[in-house]
Protein backbone atom coordinates (compact mmCIF):
# COMPACT_ATOMS: atom_id res chain seq x y z
CA UNK A 1 0.00 0.00 0.00
CA UNK A 2 1.10 3.74 -0.69
CA UNK A 3 2.37 5.75 1.94
CA UNK A 4 -0.43 8.15 1.70
CA UNK A 5 1.76 11.10 3.11
CA UNK A 6 4.72 10.53 0.70
CA UNK A 7 1.89 11.88 -2.09
CA UNK A 8 1.63 15.10 -3.92
CA UNK A 9 -1.09 17.32 -3.78
CA UNK A 10 -1.79 16.26 -7.44
CA UNK A 11 -1.59 12.61 -6.80
CA UNK A 12 -3.86 12.72 -4.20
CA UNK A 13 -6.14 15.15 -5.84
CA UNK A 14 -6.19 12.37 -8.71
CA UNK A 15 -6.40 9.28 -6.70
CA UNK A 16 -9.42 9.98 -4.50
CA UNK A 17 -11.28 10.66 -7.51
CA UNK A 18 -10.10 7.61 -9.09
CA UNK A 19 -11.18 5.79 -6.03
CA UNK A 20 -7.25 4.33 -5.09
CA UNK A 21 -8.33 5.79 -0.90
CA UNK A 22 -10.69 7.90 0.45
CA UNK A 23 -10.21 11.19 1.92
CA UNK A 24 -10.51 10.10 5.38
CA UNK A 25 -7.79 7.87 4.87
CA UNK A 26 -5.41 10.59 3.90
CA UNK A 27 -6.38 12.82 6.43
CA UNK A 28 -5.91 9.94 9.22
CA UNK A 29 -2.01 9.46 7.80
CA UNK A 30 -1.54 13.34 8.19
CA UNK A 31 -2.79 13.80 10.81
CA UNK A 32 -0.75 10.90 12.28
CA UNK A 33 2.56 12.50 11.36
CA UNK A 34 1.18 15.58 12.47
CA UNK A 35 1.13 14.39 15.91
CA UNK A 36 4.26 12.50 15.74
CA UNK A 37 6.57 15.31 14.88
CA UNK A 38 6.59 17.56 17.82
CA UNK A 39 9.84 17.87 18.04
CA UNK A 40 9.69 19.87 14.81
CA UNK A 41 7.36 22.30 16.38
CA UNK A 42 6.18 23.31 13.29
CA UNK A 43 2.40 23.81 14.35
CA UNK A 44 1.10 26.32 16.82
CA UNK A 45 -2.27 25.05 16.61
CA UNK A 46 -3.01 21.51 15.67
CA UNK A 47 -6.85 20.83 14.25
CA UNK A 48 -6.89 16.97 13.26
CA UNK A 49 -10.74 17.20 13.74
CA UNK A 50 -10.76 19.92 10.78
CA UNK A 51 -8.89 17.94 8.59
CA UNK A 52 -11.44 14.98 9.56
CA UNK A 53 -14.62 17.61 8.73
CA UNK A 54 -13.21 18.31 5.28
CA UNK A 55 -12.38 14.70 4.37
CA UNK A 56 -15.52 13.32 5.71
CA UNK A 57 -16.84 16.22 3.42
CA UNK A 58 -15.10 15.10 0.35
CA UNK A 59 -16.09 11.54 0.49
CA UNK A 60 -19.73 12.08 1.15
CA UNK A 61 -19.57 14.75 -1.97
CA UNK A 62 -17.67 11.90 -3.77
CA UNK A 63 -20.41 9.15 -2.95
CA UNK A 64 -23.31 11.09 -3.52
CA UNK A 65 -21.63 11.85 -7.45
CA UNK A 66 -21.21 15.54 -6.56
CA UNK A 67 -19.16 18.09 -8.13
CA UNK A 68 -15.41 17.82 -6.11
CA UNK A 69 -13.40 20.88 -5.47
CA UNK A 70 -9.88 21.42 -6.54
CA UNK A 71 -8.29 20.53 -3.40
CA UNK A 72 -11.03 18.07 -2.63
CA UNK A 73 -9.52 15.51 -0.36
CA UNK A 74 -6.17 17.57 0.22
CA UNK A 75 -5.53 18.62 3.44
CA UNK A 76 -3.05 21.33 3.85
CA UNK A 77 -1.11 23.80 6.70
CA UNK A 78 -2.26 27.12 7.34
CA UNK A 79 0.50 29.57 8.11
CA UNK A 80 -0.85 31.05 11.51
CA UNK A 81 -0.92 34.67 9.88
CA UNK A 82 -4.06 33.75 7.96
CA UNK A 83 -7.06 34.87 9.90
CA UNK A 84 -9.37 30.92 10.52
CA UNK A 85 -12.42 32.17 11.96
CA UNK A 86 -13.44 29.77 15.04
CA UNK A 87 -9.51 28.97 15.23
CA UNK A 88 -6.51 31.02 17.24
CA UNK A 89 -4.72 33.21 14.99
CA UNK A 90 -1.16 34.50 16.56
CA UNK A 91 1.00 35.36 14.06
CA UNK A 92 3.38 33.41 16.31
CA UNK A 93 3.38 36.73 19.01
CA UNK A 94 2.30 36.63 22.65
CA UNK A 95 0.44 39.89 21.54
CA UNK A 96 -2.31 37.59 19.32
CA UNK A 97 -2.42 34.79 21.93
CA UNK A 98 -5.85 33.61 22.46
CA UNK A 99 -6.82 35.67 19.55
CA UNK A 100 -10.00 33.58 17.85
CA UNK A 101 -11.20 35.41 14.51
CA UNK A 102 -14.56 35.79 14.39
CA UNK A 103 -14.32 36.09 10.35
CA UNK A 104 -12.03 33.63 7.68
CA UNK A 105 -9.44 35.37 5.46
CA UNK A 106 -9.82 35.67 1.86
CA UNK A 107 -6.83 33.26 0.60
CA UNK A 108 -8.01 30.32 3.15
CA UNK A 109 -11.68 30.48 2.93
CA UNK A 110 -10.91 29.39 -1.29
CA UNK A 111 -8.74 26.94 -0.13
CA UNK A 112 -11.85 25.42 2.38
CA UNK A 113 -14.10 26.11 -0.51
CA UNK A 114 -12.17 24.14 -2.65
CA UNK A 115 -12.39 21.43 -1.07
CA UNK A 116 -9.06 21.30 1.15
CA UNK A 117 -8.80 20.89 4.73
CA UNK A 118 -7.03 22.47 7.47
CA UNK A 119 -4.47 20.11 9.37
CA UNK A 120 -3.13 22.82 11.69
CA UNK A 121 -1.89 26.81 12.13
CA UNK A 122 1.76 26.26 11.24
CA UNK A 123 4.20 28.58 13.32
CA UNK A 124 6.24 31.42 11.64
CA UNK A 125 8.70 34.02 12.98
CA UNK A 126 6.81 36.37 15.07
CA UNK A 127 4.80 38.68 13.09
CA UNK A 128 6.86 37.49 9.48
CA UNK A 129 9.52 38.95 11.30
CA UNK A 130 12.36 37.10 10.36
CA UNK A 131 14.36 34.43 8.15
CA UNK A 132 15.43 31.68 10.42
CA UNK A 133 11.75 31.20 12.06
CA UNK A 134 13.64 32.06 15.60
CA UNK A 135 11.60 35.06 16.92
CA UNK A 136 8.65 33.09 17.43
CA UNK A 137 6.76 33.42 20.85
CA UNK A 138 6.12 29.93 20.59
CA UNK A 139 9.47 28.64 20.46
CA UNK A 140 11.84 27.98 17.41
CA UNK A 141 10.65 26.12 14.74
CA UNK A 142 13.23 22.74 13.65
CA UNK A 143 14.32 21.86 10.37
CA UNK A 144 14.09 18.47 9.70
CA UNK A 145 17.29 18.24 7.47
CA UNK A 146 20.37 17.60 9.03
CA UNK A 147 24.15 17.83 8.31
CA UNK A 148 25.64 14.48 7.21
CA UNK A 149 28.19 13.23 9.18
CA UNK A 150 26.84 12.66 12.48
CA UNK A 151 26.37 16.29 13.36
CA UNK A 152 22.97 17.02 14.55
CA UNK A 153 22.99 20.42 15.17
CA UNK A 154 19.54 21.91 15.18
CA UNK A 155 19.35 23.16 11.72
CA UNK A 156 16.98 26.97 10.66
CA UNK A 157 14.10 25.71 8.30
CA UNK A 158 14.30 29.49 7.07
CA UNK A 159 11.41 32.27 7.91
CA UNK A 160 9.41 33.38 8.21
CA UNK A 161 7.43 30.64 7.06
CA UNK A 162 9.39 28.13 8.40
CA UNK A 163 6.63 26.19 10.21
CA UNK A 164 5.50 25.69 6.39
CA UNK A 165 8.52 24.39 4.90
CA UNK A 166 9.52 22.19 8.13
CA UNK A 167 6.05 20.63 7.77
CA UNK A 168 5.82 19.82 4.07
CA UNK A 169 9.67 18.43 3.93
CA UNK A 170 9.11 16.35 6.81
CA UNK A 171 5.96 14.94 5.41
CA UNK A 172 3.23 16.31 7.99
CA UNK A 173 1.50 18.06 5.02
CA UNK A 174 2.27 18.06 1.22
CA UNK A 175 1.26 21.80 0.75
CA UNK A 176 0.46 25.01 3.24
CA UNK A 177 -0.02 28.35 2.46
CA UNK A 178 3.24 30.72 3.11
CA UNK A 179 3.46 34.46 2.50
CA UNK A 180 6.22 36.28 1.58
CA UNK A 181 7.55 40.07 2.31
CA UNK A 182 11.08 39.62 1.25
CA UNK A 183 11.32 36.10 1.05
CA UNK A 184 9.56 34.36 3.10
CA UNK A 185 7.85 32.18 1.33
CA UNK A 186 11.02 31.36 -1.19
CA UNK A 187 13.96 31.41 1.19
CA UNK A 188 12.24 28.27 3.45
CA UNK A 189 11.53 26.75 0.59
CA UNK A 190 15.26 26.71 -0.26
CA UNK A 191 16.29 25.81 2.88
CA UNK A 192 14.00 22.28 3.06
CA UNK A 193 14.27 21.32 -0.37
CA UNK A 194 10.71 22.31 -0.94
CA UNK A 195 9.65 24.80 -3.99
CA UNK A 196 7.18 28.00 -3.24
CA UNK A 197 6.32 30.98 -5.34
CA UNK A 198 5.13 34.40 -4.38
CA UNK A 199 3.18 35.26 -7.13
CA UNK A 200 2.46 39.23 -8.50
CA UNK A 201 1.81 41.40 -6.04
CA UNK A 202 -1.77 41.88 -6.11
CA UNK A 203 -2.72 38.54 -7.49
CA UNK A 204 -3.95 36.86 -4.01
CA UNK A 205 -5.79 39.04 -1.41
CA UNK A 206 -4.27 40.27 1.49
CA UNK A 207 -7.54 40.93 3.38
CA UNK A 208 -7.41 38.76 6.80
CA UNK A 209 -3.92 38.11 6.68
CA UNK A 210 -2.10 40.03 9.55
CA UNK A 211 -0.38 42.67 7.70
CA UNK A 212 3.24 43.28 8.33
CA UNK A 213 4.38 45.76 5.24
CA UNK A 214 1.41 46.61 2.91
CA UNK A 215 2.84 47.23 0.24
CA UNK A 216 4.93 44.17 0.15
CA UNK A 217 3.21 41.34 1.59
CA UNK A 218 1.91 38.43 -0.77
CA UNK A 219 0.62 35.64 0.19
CA UNK A 220 1.52 31.99 -2.00
CA UNK A 221 1.65 28.24 -2.07
CA UNK A 222 4.41 26.11 -0.88
CA UNK A 223 4.50 22.35 -1.96
CA UNK A 224 7.11 19.47 -3.08
CA UNK A 225 6.54 20.01 -7.08
CA UNK A 226 5.65 22.90 -9.47
CA UNK A 227 2.51 21.07 -10.43
CA UNK A 228 1.61 21.29 -6.75
CA UNK A 229 2.14 25.28 -6.29
CA UNK A 230 0.38 25.67 -9.58
CA UNK A 231 -2.75 24.02 -8.60
CA UNK A 232 -2.95 25.97 -5.27
CA UNK A 233 -1.83 29.31 -7.05
CA UNK A 234 -5.16 28.90 -9.05
CA UNK A 235 -7.08 28.85 -5.67
CA UNK A 236 -5.40 31.14 -3.73
CA UNK A 237 -5.78 34.03 -6.66
CA UNK A 238 -8.49 35.76 -7.70
CA UNK A 239 -9.79 39.33 -7.35
CA UNK A 240 -11.08 40.59 -3.81
CA UNK A 241 -12.94 44.03 -3.44
CA UNK A 242 -12.43 43.67 0.07
CA UNK A 243 -8.11 44.23 -0.64
CA UNK A 244 -8.35 47.67 -2.52
CA UNK A 245 -4.21 46.52 -4.31
CA UNK A 246 -6.38 43.44 -5.39
CA UNK A 247 -5.72 42.99 -9.29
CA UNK A 248 -9.43 42.58 -10.98
CA UNK A 249 -7.64 39.85 -13.37
CA UNK A 250 -9.28 36.38 -14.27
CA UNK A 251 -6.70 33.89 -12.65
CA UNK A 252 -5.22 31.81 -15.67
CA UNK A 253 -5.23 28.16 -15.67
CA UNK A 254 -1.68 27.64 -14.48
CA UNK A 255 -1.63 24.15 -14.35
CA UNK A 256 -3.36 23.16 -17.51
CA UNK A 257 -0.24 25.51 -19.45
CA UNK A 258 2.60 23.89 -17.99
CA UNK A 259 5.25 22.95 -20.05
CA UNK A 260 8.70 22.97 -19.44
CA UNK A 261 9.55 23.45 -23.41
CA UNK A 262 11.07 26.66 -23.24
CA UNK A 263 12.13 26.98 -26.31
CA UNK A 264 11.76 30.87 -28.10
CA UNK A 265 12.31 32.27 -24.33
CA UNK A 266 15.27 34.19 -22.98
CA UNK A 267 16.58 33.27 -19.56
CA UNK A 268 18.81 36.55 -18.25
CA UNK A 269 21.56 36.00 -15.63
CA UNK A 270 22.02 38.99 -13.34
CA UNK A 271 25.52 39.85 -12.98
CA UNK A 272 25.10 41.63 -9.97
CA UNK A 273 23.70 38.53 -8.16
CA UNK A 274 27.25 36.86 -8.54
CA UNK A 275 29.49 39.10 -5.88
CA UNK A 276 32.59 38.18 -4.85
CA UNK A 277 33.15 35.59 -2.23
CA UNK A 278 29.70 34.20 -3.47
CA UNK A 279 29.49 30.66 -1.59
CA UNK A 280 31.29 28.35 -4.33
CA UNK A 281 28.59 25.68 -4.13
CA UNK A 282 25.64 28.23 -4.77
CA UNK A 283 27.93 29.31 -7.57
CA UNK A 284 27.88 25.80 -9.18
CA UNK A 285 24.01 24.67 -8.57
CA UNK A 286 23.29 28.55 -10.20
CA UNK A 287 25.81 27.04 -13.31
CA UNK A 288 23.94 23.85 -13.19
CA UNK A 289 20.85 25.58 -13.43
CA UNK A 290 21.77 27.72 -16.26
CA UNK A 291 22.61 24.30 -18.10
CA UNK A 292 19.15 23.00 -17.36
CA UNK A 293 17.45 25.84 -18.91
CA UNK A 294 19.71 25.79 -22.08
CA UNK A 295 18.98 21.97 -22.32
CA UNK A 296 15.39 22.71 -22.08
CA UNK A 297 15.71 24.98 -25.38
CA UNK A 298 16.14 28.47 -23.44
CA UNK A 299 18.54 30.93 -24.70
CA UNK A 300 20.62 32.21 -21.76
CA UNK A 301 21.79 35.98 -21.93
CA UNK A 302 23.97 38.02 -19.17
CA UNK A 303 21.71 40.87 -17.88
CA UNK A 304 22.42 43.59 -15.41
CA UNK A 305 20.85 45.19 -12.60
CA UNK A 306 22.72 47.98 -11.32
CA UNK A 307 20.48 48.93 -8.35
CA UNK A 308 20.60 45.51 -6.92
CA UNK A 309 23.50 46.25 -3.97
CA UNK A 310 20.51 48.75 -2.91
CA UNK A 311 17.50 46.64 -2.65
CA UNK A 312 18.34 45.39 1.45
CA UNK A 313 18.99 48.82 2.70
CA UNK A 314 15.61 50.02 0.88
CA UNK A 315 13.86 46.96 1.90
CA UNK A 316 14.85 47.64 5.45
CA UNK A 317 13.51 51.30 5.40
CA UNK A 318 10.16 50.53 4.10
CA UNK A 319 9.29 47.45 5.35
CA UNK A 320 9.81 48.61 9.45
CA UNK A 321 7.96 52.17 8.53
CA UNK A 322 5.21 50.43 6.79
CA UNK A 323 5.38 48.01 9.92
CA UNK A 324 5.23 50.23 12.36
CA UNK A 325 2.29 51.83 10.89
CA UNK A 326 0.58 48.01 10.34
CA UNK A 327 1.67 47.21 14.16
CA UNK A 328 0.28 50.60 15.28
CA UNK A 329 -3.32 48.71 16.41
CA UNK A 330 -1.85 46.46 18.80
CA UNK A 331 -2.97 48.70 21.38
CA UNK A 332 -4.54 46.02 23.89
CA UNK A 333 -8.27 48.00 23.53
CA UNK A 334 -9.77 45.76 20.49
CA UNK A 335 -8.02 42.60 20.27
CA UNK A 336 -5.12 40.98 21.77
CA UNK A 337 -2.94 41.39 24.84
CA UNK A 338 -3.35 43.90 27.22
CA UNK A 339 -1.32 44.52 29.81
CA UNK A 340 -2.57 47.37 32.51
CA UNK A 341 -0.08 48.19 35.37
CA UNK A 342 -1.63 49.63 39.04
CA UNK A 343 -3.05 53.00 38.54
CA UNK A 344 -2.04 53.44 34.66
CA UNK A 345 -3.54 55.74 32.27
CA UNK A 346 -4.00 54.75 28.60
CA UNK A 347 -0.45 56.31 27.22
CA UNK A 348 1.13 53.78 29.87
CA UNK A 349 -1.32 50.89 28.91
CA UNK A 350 -0.28 51.51 25.59
CA UNK A 351 3.34 50.64 26.51
CA UNK A 352 3.22 48.40 28.72
CA UNK A 353 0.84 46.78 26.68
CA UNK A 354 3.22 46.26 23.98
CA UNK A 355 6.39 45.95 25.96
CA UNK A 356 4.90 42.69 26.89
CA UNK A 357 3.56 42.12 23.59
CA UNK A 358 6.09 42.30 21.05
CA UNK A 359 9.67 40.39 21.23
CA UNK A 360 12.93 41.71 20.38
CA UNK A 361 13.22 41.57 16.66
CA UNK A 362 9.73 43.12 16.37
CA UNK A 363 10.21 45.82 18.59
CA UNK A 364 13.64 46.77 16.55
CA UNK A 365 11.38 46.71 13.42
CA UNK A 366 8.62 49.32 14.71
CA UNK A 367 11.16 51.58 16.44
CA UNK A 368 13.47 51.75 13.13
CA UNK A 369 10.38 52.33 11.39
CA UNK A 370 9.06 55.27 13.54
CA UNK A 371 12.47 56.69 13.74
CA UNK A 372 12.83 56.86 9.50
CA UNK A 373 8.99 58.32 9.26
CA UNK A 374 9.68 60.80 12.31
CA UNK A 375 9.78 64.41 11.10
CA UNK A 376 13.34 65.52 9.86
CA UNK A 377 13.95 62.15 8.74
CA UNK A 378 11.54 60.81 6.39
CA UNK A 379 12.66 62.62 3.46
CA UNK A 380 16.34 61.17 4.04
CA UNK A 381 15.10 58.27 4.53
CA UNK A 382 11.40 56.93 3.51
CA UNK A 383 11.33 59.41 0.71
CA UNK A 384 14.75 58.15 -0.87
CA UNK A 385 14.29 54.54 -0.24
CA UNK A 386 10.68 54.84 -2.52
CA UNK A 387 13.19 56.50 -4.97
CA UNK A 388 15.57 53.99 -5.54
CA UNK A 389 12.78 51.32 -5.41
CA UNK A 390 11.41 52.91 -8.28
CA UNK A 391 15.15 52.63 -9.91
CA UNK A 392 15.25 48.84 -8.79
CA UNK A 393 12.09 47.99 -9.92
CA UNK A 394 13.36 49.92 -13.45
CA UNK A 395 16.25 47.64 -13.42
CA UNK A 396 13.98 44.91 -14.13
CA UNK A 397 11.68 46.80 -16.36
CA UNK A 398 14.43 46.92 -18.94
CA UNK A 399 16.27 43.76 -18.17
CA UNK A 400 13.27 42.30 -19.48
CA UNK A 401 13.51 43.87 -22.96
CA UNK A 402 16.17 41.46 -23.61
CA UNK A 403 14.71 38.15 -21.88
CA UNK A 404 11.13 37.00 -20.41
CA UNK A 405 12.49 35.47 -16.94
CA UNK A 406 16.28 35.73 -15.04
CA UNK A 407 17.60 32.65 -12.88
CA UNK A 408 19.23 33.45 -9.76
CA UNK A 409 20.47 31.67 -6.52
CA UNK A 410 17.76 32.00 -4.01
CA UNK A 411 19.63 32.58 -0.20
CA UNK A 412 23.43 32.83 -0.22
CA UNK A 413 23.67 29.83 1.79
CA UNK A 414 22.46 26.29 2.53
CA UNK A 415 20.47 26.13 6.42
CA UNK A 416 22.49 27.03 8.91
CA UNK A 417 22.27 26.07 12.46
CA UNK A 418 20.04 28.12 14.87
CA UNK A 419 21.44 30.57 17.22
CA UNK A 420 24.13 30.92 14.10
CA UNK A 421 23.30 34.61 13.42
CA UNK A 422 20.58 35.59 15.61
CA UNK A 423 23.35 37.47 17.83
CA UNK A 424 23.63 39.95 14.38
CA UNK A 425 20.54 41.50 13.24
CA UNK A 426 22.32 43.05 10.24
CA UNK A 427 23.99 39.66 9.46
CA UNK A 428 20.32 37.51 9.23
CA UNK A 429 19.30 40.55 7.18
CA UNK A 430 21.79 39.87 4.56
CA UNK A 431 19.99 36.33 4.17
CA UNK A 432 17.20 37.95 2.05
CA UNK A 433 19.68 39.41 -0.92
CA UNK A 434 18.47 37.42 -3.13
CA UNK A 435 14.88 37.50 -2.67
CA UNK A 436 14.40 41.14 -1.82
CA UNK A 437 14.54 42.63 -5.39
CA UNK A 438 11.78 40.79 -6.60
CA UNK A 439 9.25 42.03 -3.65
CA UNK A 440 10.30 45.54 -4.22
CA UNK A 441 9.37 45.24 -7.75
CA UNK A 442 6.19 43.18 -6.58
CA UNK A 443 7.21 40.62 -9.17
CA UNK A 444 6.52 36.96 -9.19
CA UNK A 445 9.58 34.43 -7.95
CA UNK A 446 9.28 30.88 -7.38
CA UNK A 447 12.14 28.61 -5.51
CA UNK A 448 13.26 25.48 -7.10
CA UNK A 449 15.20 22.72 -5.04
CA UNK A 450 18.68 22.26 -7.74
CA UNK A 451 20.25 19.65 -5.21
CA UNK A 452 22.12 19.18 -1.87
CA UNK A 453 25.30 21.04 -1.35
CA UNK A 454 28.50 19.21 0.25
CA UNK A 455 27.30 18.69 3.54
CA UNK A 456 24.34 16.68 2.21
CA UNK A 457 21.85 19.57 2.63
CA UNK A 458 19.33 21.28 0.02
CA UNK A 459 20.27 24.37 -2.33
CA UNK A 460 17.42 25.67 -4.79
CA UNK A 461 16.93 27.95 -7.44
CA UNK A 462 15.45 31.17 -8.13
CA UNK A 463 13.10 31.85 -11.09
CA UNK A 464 11.71 35.83 -11.18
CA UNK A 465 9.19 36.76 -14.11
CA UNK A 466 7.70 39.71 -15.61
CA UNK A 467 4.71 40.86 -13.67
CA UNK A 468 1.60 38.69 -14.04
CA UNK A 469 3.40 36.24 -16.19
CA UNK A 470 3.88 33.46 -13.65
CA UNK A 471 3.71 30.62 -16.42
CA UNK A 472 6.76 31.21 -17.56
CA UNK A 473 8.11 31.38 -13.96
CA UNK A 474 6.48 28.35 -13.14
CA UNK A 475 7.69 26.61 -16.72
CA UNK A 476 11.15 27.12 -16.08
CA UNK A 477 10.67 25.98 -12.59
CA UNK A 478 9.42 22.74 -14.06
CA UNK A 479 12.12 22.35 -16.34
CA UNK A 480 14.41 22.91 -13.60
CA UNK A 481 12.64 20.51 -11.46
CA UNK A 482 12.63 17.72 -14.17
CA UNK A 483 16.32 18.22 -14.90
CA UNK A 484 17.61 18.16 -11.10
CA UNK A 485 15.59 15.12 -10.52
CA UNK A 486 15.94 16.57 -7.13
CA UNK A 487 14.47 13.45 -4.43
CA UNK A 488 16.30 13.97 -1.52
CA UNK A 489 14.34 13.92 1.81
CA UNK A 490 15.48 14.27 5.44
CA UNK A 491 15.71 10.80 7.66
CA UNK A 492 13.48 11.06 9.89
CA UNK A 493 14.98 11.61 13.49
CA UNK A 494 12.11 13.71 15.35
CA UNK B 1 24.60 60.31 11.66
CA UNK B 2 25.08 58.54 15.38
CA UNK B 3 22.05 57.43 17.54
CA UNK B 4 22.54 58.84 21.31
CA UNK B 5 20.35 57.03 24.40
CA UNK B 6 18.03 60.09 24.38
CA UNK B 7 17.07 59.18 20.69
CA UNK B 8 16.69 55.41 21.55
CA UNK B 9 13.86 56.28 24.28
CA UNK B 10 12.35 59.31 22.47
CA UNK B 11 12.16 56.61 19.39
CA UNK B 12 10.51 53.81 21.90
CA UNK B 13 8.07 56.82 23.57
CA UNK B 14 6.72 57.76 19.76
CA UNK B 15 6.55 54.29 18.97
CA UNK B 16 4.24 53.64 22.46
CA UNK B 17 6.98 51.08 23.86
CA UNK B 18 8.23 51.13 27.24
CA UNK B 19 11.87 50.13 27.68
CA UNK B 20 14.07 49.98 30.54
CA UNK B 21 17.45 52.27 30.66
CA UNK B 22 19.30 48.69 29.93
CA UNK B 23 17.28 47.66 26.98
CA UNK B 24 17.63 51.25 25.65
CA UNK B 25 21.20 51.28 26.30
CA UNK B 26 21.44 47.90 24.16
CA UNK B 27 19.25 49.36 21.35
CA UNK B 28 21.79 52.18 20.90
CA UNK B 29 24.21 50.32 18.95
CA UNK B 30 21.78 48.29 17.10
CA UNK B 31 20.22 50.97 15.59
CA UNK B 32 23.43 52.69 14.83
CA UNK B 33 24.37 49.64 12.71
CA UNK B 34 21.48 49.30 11.01
CA UNK B 35 20.90 52.97 10.26
CA UNK B 36 24.48 53.52 9.23
CA UNK B 37 23.51 50.47 6.87
CA UNK B 38 21.11 51.88 5.53
CA UNK B 39 22.17 55.40 5.11
CA UNK B 40 24.36 54.05 1.93
CA UNK B 41 20.83 54.92 -0.09
CA UNK B 42 22.57 58.25 0.04
CA UNK B 43 24.82 57.68 -2.78
CA UNK B 44 22.63 57.18 -4.92
CA UNK B 45 21.74 59.52 -7.97
CA UNK B 46 17.76 59.86 -7.82
CA UNK B 47 17.40 63.06 -9.93
CA UNK B 48 14.19 63.64 -11.10
CA UNK B 49 12.79 60.16 -9.83
CA UNK B 50 9.46 60.00 -8.65
CA UNK B 51 9.21 57.73 -5.30
CA UNK B 52 7.18 54.64 -6.04
CA UNK B 53 3.36 54.37 -5.11
CA UNK B 54 2.41 51.18 -6.26
CA UNK B 55 4.55 48.39 -7.74
CA UNK B 56 2.02 47.11 -10.05
CA UNK B 57 -0.29 49.81 -11.90
CA UNK B 58 -3.54 49.56 -10.58
CA UNK B 59 -6.66 52.33 -10.52
CA UNK B 60 -8.50 53.21 -7.27
CA UNK B 61 -11.73 51.46 -7.81
CA UNK B 62 -15.26 52.90 -6.40
CA UNK B 63 -17.88 51.46 -5.03
CA UNK B 64 -21.27 52.70 -4.70
CA UNK B 65 -21.87 54.66 -1.59
CA UNK B 66 -23.77 52.03 0.48
CA UNK B 67 -23.63 50.17 3.71
CA UNK B 68 -22.18 46.75 2.84
CA UNK B 69 -21.80 45.62 6.42
CA UNK B 70 -22.47 45.98 9.82
CA UNK B 71 -24.56 44.55 12.64
CA UNK B 72 -21.90 42.55 13.85
CA UNK B 73 -21.10 44.26 17.01
CA UNK B 74 -20.78 41.25 19.56
CA UNK B 75 -17.99 39.55 16.84
CA UNK B 76 -16.45 42.95 17.06
CA UNK B 77 -15.99 43.08 20.48
CA UNK B 78 -15.13 39.27 20.88
CA UNK B 79 -11.45 39.62 21.49
CA UNK B 80 -11.65 43.08 23.11
CA UNK B 81 -9.22 42.28 26.33
CA UNK B 82 -12.38 44.33 28.15
CA UNK B 83 -15.72 45.21 26.73
CA UNK B 84 -18.65 46.56 28.53
CA UNK B 85 -21.96 47.19 27.94
CA UNK B 86 -21.19 47.20 23.85
CA UNK B 87 -18.07 49.04 24.24
CA UNK B 88 -14.56 48.74 24.19
CA UNK B 89 -13.06 49.86 27.76
CA UNK B 90 -10.00 51.15 28.08
CA UNK B 91 -8.59 53.21 31.90
CA UNK B 92 -10.16 56.37 32.83
CA UNK B 93 -9.10 59.30 30.12
CA UNK B 94 -10.55 62.18 31.32
CA UNK B 95 -9.96 63.72 34.98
Amino acid sequence: MTNLTDLTVAEIRDGFRAGDFSAREVATSFNANVAAAKALNAFIVETPEKALEAADAADKAKAAGETLGALSGVPIGMKDLFCTEGTQTTAASHMLEGFVPTYESTVSGKLWAAGAGMLGKLNLDQFAMGSSNETSYYGNVISPWRRAGGDNAALAPGGSSGGSSSAISARLCPAATGTDTGGSIRQPAAFTGISGIKPTYGRCSRWGIVAFASSLDQAGPMARTVRDNAILLEVMAGFDPKDSTSLDLAVPQWEANLSSDLRGKTVGIPKEYRPDGLNAEISAMWDRGIAWLKDAGAEVVEVSLPHTKYALPTYYIIAPAEASSNLARYDGVRYGQRDLPDGAGLQDMYAATRAAGFGPEVKRRIMIGTYVLSAGFYDAYYTQAQKVRALIARDFELAFETCDILLTPTAPSAAFALGEKQADPLAMYLNDVFTVPASLAGLPAMAVPGGLDSAGLPIGLQIIGKALDEQTVLNASLAIEERSGFAARPDKWW
Amino acid sequence: MSIDLQTVKKIASLSRISVTDAEAEAMVPEFNNILGWVEQLGEVDVTGVEPMTAVIPNHQRLRVDAVTDGNVRDKVLANAPQAEHGFFAVPKVIE
